[in-house]
């Protein structure tokens, strides 16, 4: 299964490189779809069906519109130039990066070393998920140990419908 | 908008129902099967994207549909809300508590709160992408005139 999984993800890296350097966008948009359901074949070879059907469910609705907005508007992509203005932003970008995953090292070295994980919350959410009274573990987990974080992805969504109207409105109110 | 072909238009009308219910059985069943809120939410909202695309709309009728449904997702939201905080007042004091008795492992109702967060947050996400939808279908509208 691990070995399958390695070429689904080659597959999936190659096809995001593409994506990022194609020069016709509608070809970038199907690359990028079969990123998306590369992930939906490594979630079930995981045996994570409830993100499986979300994945699936989300990455069609947004191909569809993806294509729609490429048939309607161009589909070249813009050239692009480069002038020494915008290497000194990028040097400058990276040095801060450096700096970034500096004091991110000092964070993270108190913490158990790679592959050792620490046990502590998984064990306390299995052992109470199921006094919640849902079968579903990963629904008693979604909605009463960690509903903050749910919270969260409902409100980035609603953030989301509420920027597209917005910015897709000719005729104001006023 | 324009609609699509006879043959598009039939498969749809039969299909469209279906896919509706099964929606509605992901959300309702979130508790017990794999699914929730989310998956079944955009079920919903491809069911509907899928007989606006293929029927067609007029312009008046996508206005008033837009307003309903951003209206939706909002009270869903505020729902949501509302019930993640009257945990703070029953029981003990915890946002998101679950208060309700939970009721048999493996029966529609049991689970205490959390199947009435999966419906809200089915409304919502469904009431959301269709929003998305209906924004730019009205953009495009707006620009051909």
């Amino acid at each position: 299964m691990e070995l399958m999984l390695a070429v689904i993800l080659g597959f999936m890296i190659i096809a995001a490189i593409y994506a990022i350097h194609a020069k016709d966008l509608l070809s970038a948009i199907i690359a990028q779809g079969f990123v998306g359901y590369g992930l939906v074949i490594c979630f079930l070879l995981l045996r994570a069906p409830d993100i499986a059907l979300v994945q699936i469910v989300v990455e069609t609705i947004t191909l569809i519109f993806m294509v729609a907005v490429v048939l309607d508007s161009t589909r070249k992509e813009l050239d692009v130039q480069v002038d020494r203005k915008q290497y000194r932003i990028a040097g400058l970008s990276v040095l801060f990066m450096l700096v970034l995953l500096f004091y991110f090292n000092r964070i993270i070295a108190p913490l158990d070393g790679f592959g050792e994980h620490s046990m502590r919350m998984a064990e306390a959410y299995a052992e109470g998920a199921g006094q919640t009274g849902a079968i579903n573990l990963v629904a008693g987990v979604l909605w009463d140990f960690r509903g903050y974080d749910t919270l969260g992805e409902a409100v980035v969504l609603f953030a989301a419908a509420i920027g597209v109207v917005t910015i897709f409105r000719l005729t104001g109110k006023n | 908008m324009w609609g699509m072909s006879v043959i598009v238009k039939k498969i749809t009308q039969l299909m469209c129902a279906l896919i509706f219910v099964y929606g509605i059985y992901i959300i309702t069943h979130g508790h017990l099967t794999p699914g929730g809120g989310f998956a079944g939410g955009a079920l919903v909202a491809g069911a509907f994207i899928l007989l606006i695309l293929a029927n067609g709309s007029e312009y008046v009728r996508l206005k008033k549909q837009e307003e309903g449904s951003s209206m939706m997702e909002s009270a869903a939201l505020i729902a949501a809300l509302v019930l993640a905080s009257s945990g703070l007042i029953a029981g003990s004091m915890v946002f998101f508590n679950n208060f309700l008795p939970a009721g048999i492992p493996g029966q529609l109702a049991s689970g205490g709160v959390i199947p009435f967060f999966n419906i809200f947050i089915g409304i919502k996400v469904a009431a959301a992408l269709l929003t998305i939808f209906l924004a730019l279908v009205i953009y495009r509208e707006d620009i051909s005139k």
